[in-house]
């Protein structure tokens, strides 16, 4: 069979197309993806020859998961619409849950102000014109009780993007749903608490790496036992695509922290299948629409390898590479705003091809500001398209077997591996943060990308080809400078009201266990409990820990 | 440490007080952390034949200042993509007014939407680079604006 199409291949490359090719060139020499991958012009059952149909594919719900982690997939329901949301303060932001539910958003996903996120008060010198900016902000627990307030916490699945602090925001979710009447053990969500890509792209870091590995393998521990539907990590390739790299980079590069996690848990005494299940993934969707889509099934089928074979995971359910998307925000222009709107909905359908769990779809006014209600409703609107209009929800993985995303898939995952050797030998992915290099080959890769605009070899539509004289946009959303004293006041009301020994007494307890080997999130629990700022309780561990300080 | 200003004494002499490249410090001000496009940037302009010094990620105003300063720079570009560039931006150029230092030419870029630009300008920042501008512009404007 491989002998006759290999045969009729030739055949047709020297006749038919070469009478072509003779004639009108091709529009480029090569093709490549984002990865550097060679495309070539047509992919045929040569290129699958090796593969064989029940290890490298399989069945959805099976090991190794290339085709989907569940049996049904978008059959048995659609993905979690999830739409990242966040701004000013806990109530403006209560509004926009709620608004984002009532026009059927099926889950919450948290944006926080980078004073949250890097464990500052808003009343800190250094958060001055940050409050409430990227996202809300929230001091104490009693900012936590506004922003869920009237949102049955039993009900709802909730994401946080959350690292450095992410316990304290965790213990915080968990005593509002004690306050609604809601048990820890019922709770589902995820907390980002991905420390080891803060490092190299986006920032929101606080301790060195070793101290923050003990806060991760802490919470694994504690959710196992107390939180045992919350997923205790969305490890996140996003940001490392969103700092430039390409997408095996992004996959390499993730798996690899991944692995680091999985070794950390260990080597803190954690049976590999007891926590394992609990890790979820976070992915980026890009512009290149295949490689996207082979890149979502690669990863799937890498880590249900790097589980089994190099971790020993007995539990099918450890190996399952559960991940959200949320569409490339770098992707999005300035120019012609509503070009963004298609975009988005090309990266999106590359997702749900890919076989994602939940999505955030960008909106079309992100190159501008955060999000104003009317854009972040037409990019849910996006997603709702798909999946009751389209029809590609109806079955799984359509494009499983087709020989270009096969093949890619193939090409995605190899390369991956390579990258992922190369770490290991390094020592590993925190040996690799450390020395520069992940920071270096995203850096790089950013580099030739913005080259690649430039010198117009890639082409984006209406920025470096296709522009138009046009105004600014209107209308896009404006945090008011009021929301900072607002907040501070909000800070000041609630430190007046609570019992300060009680705070004293368990930011003592906390830093004697930080001194110590003891579980850290007990001791945080019982300091958001009375109303310990999120701000005391990092500055607690701050002392103890020390911080890290970009090299 | 040999002063800046020493140094760049050196450099000009060496250079026959005409040659000098320009100096620029590429800055990230206030807690946001992404810095795909500062670090694109610095590459660009050193690319360009400039000297470029990155801050890194998470200073403040003065930490900025006092950088541009001691390392004696003609250019500082100011990169911040969390909103808070109304507040920030403003008072890096204050501090090098305080410092005598007004001369150092600043820029910015990073998500600033149009209708703050005006309000910018006005504290003193000589231009605003938007989502999609290109570094070749950037390297353009700096070497028409800065006397070497």
């Amino acid at each position: 069979m491989a002998k006759k199409i290999r045969e009729e291949f030739e055949r047709w490359e020297k006749t038919t197309l070469q009478k072509v090719i003779s004639k009108a060139k091709e529009r480029e020499p090569s093709f490549k993806t984002t990865s550097d991958i060679e495309i070539e012009r047509l992919y045929t059952p040569i290129d699958l020859v090796s593969m064989n149909y029940c290890d490298d594919l399989g069945f959805p719900g099976e090991f190794p998961f290339t085709r989907g982690v569940q049996p049904t997939m978008y059959r048995g329901r659609f993905w979690t619409m999830r739409q990242y949301a966040g701004f000013a303060t806990a109530e403006e932001t209560n509004r926009r849950y709620k608004y984002l539910l009532d026009h059927g958003q099926t889950g919450l996903s948290v944006a926080f102000d980078l004073a949250t996120q890097i464990g500052y008060d808003s009343d800190h010198p250094l958060t001055e014109g940050e409050v409430g900016k990227v996202g809300v902000a929230i001091d104490t627990l009693k900012d936590m009780e506004i922003l869920f307030e009237g949102i049955p916490l039993d009900k709802v699945s909730t994401s946080m993007t959350i690292n450095a602090t992410a316990a304290i925001l965790l213990a915080m979710y968990i005593a509002v749903a004690e306050k609604q009447g809601v048990k820890a053990d019922v709770l589902q969500g995820t907390i980002q608490n991905d420390i080891l890509k803060e490092y190299p792209a986006r920032g929101t870091y606080i301790f060195p790496p070793l101290e923050s590995m003990r806060i991760i393998t802490d919470i694994f521990a504690f959710c196992k036992d107390y939180v045992p539907r919350w997923n205790t990590i969305s490890i996140s390739g996003y940001h490392i695509r969103e700092a430039g790299s390409s997408a095996v980079q992004e996959v390499a590069f993730t798996l690899a922290n991944g692995i680091a996690y999985v070794e950390a848990a260990m080597k803190a005494g954690l049976d590999i299948d007891s926590f394992s299940s609990r890790l979820s993934f976070f992915f980026n969707s890009h512009n290149n629409f295949i490689e996207e889509i082979a890149k979502f099934r690669s990863a799937r089928r890498l880590w249900a390898r790097i589980m089994k074979g190099r971790f020993k995971a007995k539990k099918d359910e450890s190996c399952m590479l559960r991940f959200h998307t949320q569409t490339a925000g770098s992707t999005l222009t300035a120019q012609q705003p509503d070009n963004n709107v298609v975009r988005v909905a090309f990266q999106a359908l590359a997702a749900l091809l890919g076989g994602t769990q939940s999505l955030h779809t960008n909106s079309r006014d992100e190159a501008y500001a955060l999000p104003s209600e009317d854009s972040v409703r037409l990019a849910l609107r996006t997603q709702q398209l798909v999946a009751y209009e389209s029809g590609v929800a109806d079955m799984i993985d359509p494009l499983g077997g087709a020989y270009a995303v096969e093949t890619l898939t193939n090409e995605i995952e190899g390369k991956a591996l390579e990258y992922i050797a190369k770490i290991d030998a390094m020592g590993g992915a925190i040996k690799a943060i450390e020395s520069g290099y992940i920071q270096q080959e995203i850096a790089e890769s950013a580099y030739q990308y913005q080259k690649e605009i430039e010198s117009k070899k890639r082409i984006i539509v209406g920025v470096n080809q296709f522009q138009v004289e046009e105004e600014p946009l209107k209308d896009i959303l404006r945090i008011r400078p009021e929301v900072e004293q607002y907040q501070k006041g909000k800070l000041a009301r609630v430190k007046n009201e609570r019992d300060h020994g009680k705070v004293k007494e368990t930011l003592a307890t906390l830093k004697k266990a930080a001194q110590g080997a003891e579980n850290l999130v007990p001791p945080i629990l019982e300091a958001v409990r009375v109303y310990a700022t999120l701000g005391e309780i990092s500055d607690t561990l701050r002392e103890v820990f020390g911080e890290y300080k970009e090299r | 440490m040999v002063s800046s200003e020493f140094r760049r004494d050196c450099s000009e002499l060496l250079l026959g007080g005409v040659m000098r490249k320009i100096r620029v410090l590429i800055a990230k001000p206030g807690l946001d952390g992404h810095d795909r496009g500062a670090k694109v940037i610095s590459r660009a302009l050193r690319d360009a034949g400039m000297e470029v010094i990155y801050t890194g990620i998470r200073q403040t105003p003065e930490q900025i200042s006092n950088a541009a300063i001691q390392e004696g720079v003609d250019v500082v570009g100011l990169s911040c993509l969390s909103g808070a560039h109304n507040t920030l931006f403003p008072k890096v150029v204050q501090l090098l007014k305080e410092k005598a230092a007004e001369d150092i030419l600043v820029l910015g870029g990073g998500i600033v939407p149009a209708d703050d630009i005006p309000g910018l300008k006005r504290s003193g920042i000589r231009e605003i680079f938007q989502p999609g501008a290109s570094t070749e512009e950037i390297i353009k404007y700096i070497q028409e604006n800065v006397k070497v």
